[in-house]
């Protein structure tokens, strides 16, 4: 079967209806895997129990046993989400030898619900990137055009989907880390209010921002895996009980009612011209559908990306102090515990890592704690006041998700700083800590480009309903690189 | 905001990396001008704004001090993740040099 443009919506309909299997879908998607994967670098493994789980749900299926709403459906997973069994090592060489002692809470509820792990996806080292092309693993390359990078840290995930290579990815964000890559392949990447989804299993890297999340062809697919994966979970204390999720509602085709705000401060003088076009193509789209739209203001954006990369710092300086080489992963042997610790984690991580670590170690050491850590824990304040007031006049915000199209692979590489500024747009609604998602709004040089819509936290309704109405109306996600 | 060599070398031993001369001069340069572009946070005046930490409504989440039993699989999962061990047991260097046990 051609799963080249499959659904997940599609998937369900061809098992469910249609009479098919789930071992004809999941082989479907592992062949393609085999035949492209090799000019992608997007998958770093396969399961090789998939097939014997995708046979176990259609034998259930076949005795007309009760089956959850994802049973049979093949999912790629991002290597920073652990899997029990499976070597995640976040692309790092630091945990080279790791295999996961057990499932994220978000795995386990997959699972749970019948779908079918088929393999593992590239991404920058430990989250750390804008490209995957920080990847232990080498860098995974755009379907649109391999010469691009396919952005990051969730490239993997975001260019096997827009290769079909499953309906769906889950990727993580803390940043825009499922969002950029998602803009950037012509895929949905939905990032949900930080707590809806437990973080239990995923290895962390700035905890207070970091959220779980999936990358799929359409807004209707992502409401369906949020609604399997979402809930309060005893195992991450940062997890809020959340009310149940109504997807009929949904179908609402109108936007009547709904007030969207246009930030002033993401469509400055000098931004990309076509991708400024595109977006603004998107507001008359809405606006048809029914939706009210009026310019806001939110003044301290200039400010995000500075405080958002010192709590960053800071945080994963002190996260990733855990890869000691004793208890897992990667073991470098010293004169001394000292000396193991040094060589360890010196061979073991990789240079943006580092980089980061040691930015970290910086701003929290003596002296310098007030200056950097206290003042951006500060300045977070008042970018989440800016959302607050948004929130008051407007339902939801529309920018753009990332200030570029694809670059090509090498050319922010040895260029820390303006890497971290592709993160410009998305890097606010992980600071606010509102749900936002990238949904494809047209293409700039042949290459995807993504409209961003955030939310009030735990309003992902509305941005369901905005972007079920949006892709009603248009159908840039139903083209497909020719790969 | 030019890092000195001894600073960088400094913080790659709170952090716990070795790095080579070469890396040093490279990360030199990087750290500095990143540390430049994050002070653009000091134009902004913070004298009455609090710090967020956490912008849910959450404080304090606790559960009973009981040991839960840990499933047997997942345990066995972690042993062997061990670089060293000795049995069940995490073999390591001694923390305090001069230290044997």
């Amino acid at each position: 079967m051609d799963v080249s443009a499959l659904t997940i919506k599609q998937a369900k309909d061809f098992l469910e209806t249609k009479g098919g299997s789930s071992e004809a879908l999941v082989s479907a998607c592992l062949k393609r895997i085999e035949d492209q994967n090799e000019n992608l670098n997007a998958v770093l493994d396969v399961s090789t129990t998939a097939l014997e789980e995708a046979r176990a749900i259609d034998q259930k299926r076949a005795k007309g046993e009760s089956l959850g709403v994802l049973a049979g459906i093949p999912i790629l997973v991002k290597d920073n989400i652990l899997v029990q069994g499976w070597e995640n090592k976040a692309c790092s060489q630091i945990l080279e030898g790791h295999r996961s002692a057990y499932n994220a809470t978000a795995i386990q509820r997959l699972k749970d619900a019948g779908a079918i792990l088929i393999g593992r996806t590239n991404m920058d080292e430990f989250g750390m990137g804008s490209s995957t092309e920080n990847s232990h693993f080498g860098p995974t390359k755009n379907p649109w055009d391999t010469k691009k990078i396919p952005g990051g840290s969730s490239g993997g995930s975001a260019a096997a989907v827009a290769a079909g290579f499953a309906p769906v990815a889950l990727g993580s964000d803390t940043g825009g880390s499922i969002r950029q890559p998602s803009s950037m392949c012509g895929t949905v990447g939905f990032k949900p209010t930080y707590g809806r989804v437990s973080r239990y299993g995923l290895m962390a890297l700035t905890s207070s921002f970091d959220t779980i999340g999936p990358i799929t062809r359409t807004v209707e697919d992502a409401a369906l895996v949020m609604q399997v994966m979402e809930g309060k979970d005893p195992k991450d204390g940062t997890s809020v009980e959340i009310p149940e999720t109504t997807i009929p509602q949904l179908m609402d085709p109108s936007l009547e009612g709904l007030t969207i705000g246009i930030p002033k401060e993401y469509f400055l003088d000098g931004m990309d011209e076509e991708i400024r076009r595109l977006v603004m193509n998107s507001v008359s789209v809405l606006e048809a559908a029914g939706a009210k739209t009026v310019e806001i203001s939110m003044p301290h954006t200039t400010y995000a990306l500075a405080t958002y990369y010192v709590l960053l710092f800071c945080e994963a300086s002190s996260n990733l102090g855990r890869y000691d080489g004793l208890r897992f992963g990667y073991h470098s042997s010293g004169k001394n515990l000292f000396d193991t610790y040094l060589q360890t984690r010196g061979e073991g991580f990789g240079p943006e890592v580092k980089r980061r670590i040691m930015l970290g170690s910086y701003g929290l050491s003596a002296g310098y704690y007030d200056a950097y850590y206290r003042k951006a824990l500060k300045v977070r304040t008042l970018i989440k006041r800016d959302f607050d007031e948004a929130f008051k006049h407007v339902d939801a915000i529309v920018t753009p998700t990332s200030p570029s199209i694809a670059w090509n692979l090498g050319e922010k590489f040895a260029d820390p700083l303006t890497m971290y500024l592709s993160d410009i747009y998305t890097i606010t609604a992980n600071l606010a800590t509102v749900p936002a998602v990238s949904i494809p709004c047209g293409f700039s040089q042949d290459l995807p480009v993504g409209m961003q819509l955030m939310g009030r936290p735990f309003d992902e309704h509305t941005l369901y309903r905005i972007g079920m109405a949006y892709q009603n109306a248009t159908d840039w996600h139903t083209r497909t690189p020719n790969t | 905001m030019a890092l000195s060599l001894e600073e960088v070398q400094k913080i790659a031993k709170l952090s716990r990396l070795s790095l080579t001369e070469e890396e040093t001069e490279t990360y030199k340069e990087q750290l500095g001008s990143i540390l430049e572009y994050v002070q653009k946070l000091q134009e902004v005046n913070t004298d009455t704004v609090p710090e967020l930490q956490n912008a849910l409504d959450i404080t304090n989440v606790f559960r009973e001090d009981v040991v839960e039993a840990c499933d047997p699989t997942v345990r066995q999962n972690a042993l062997n993740n061990f670089s060293n061990r000795k049995d069940d047991l995490l073999e390591v260097p001694a923390v305090f040099e001069g230290r044997t046990e």
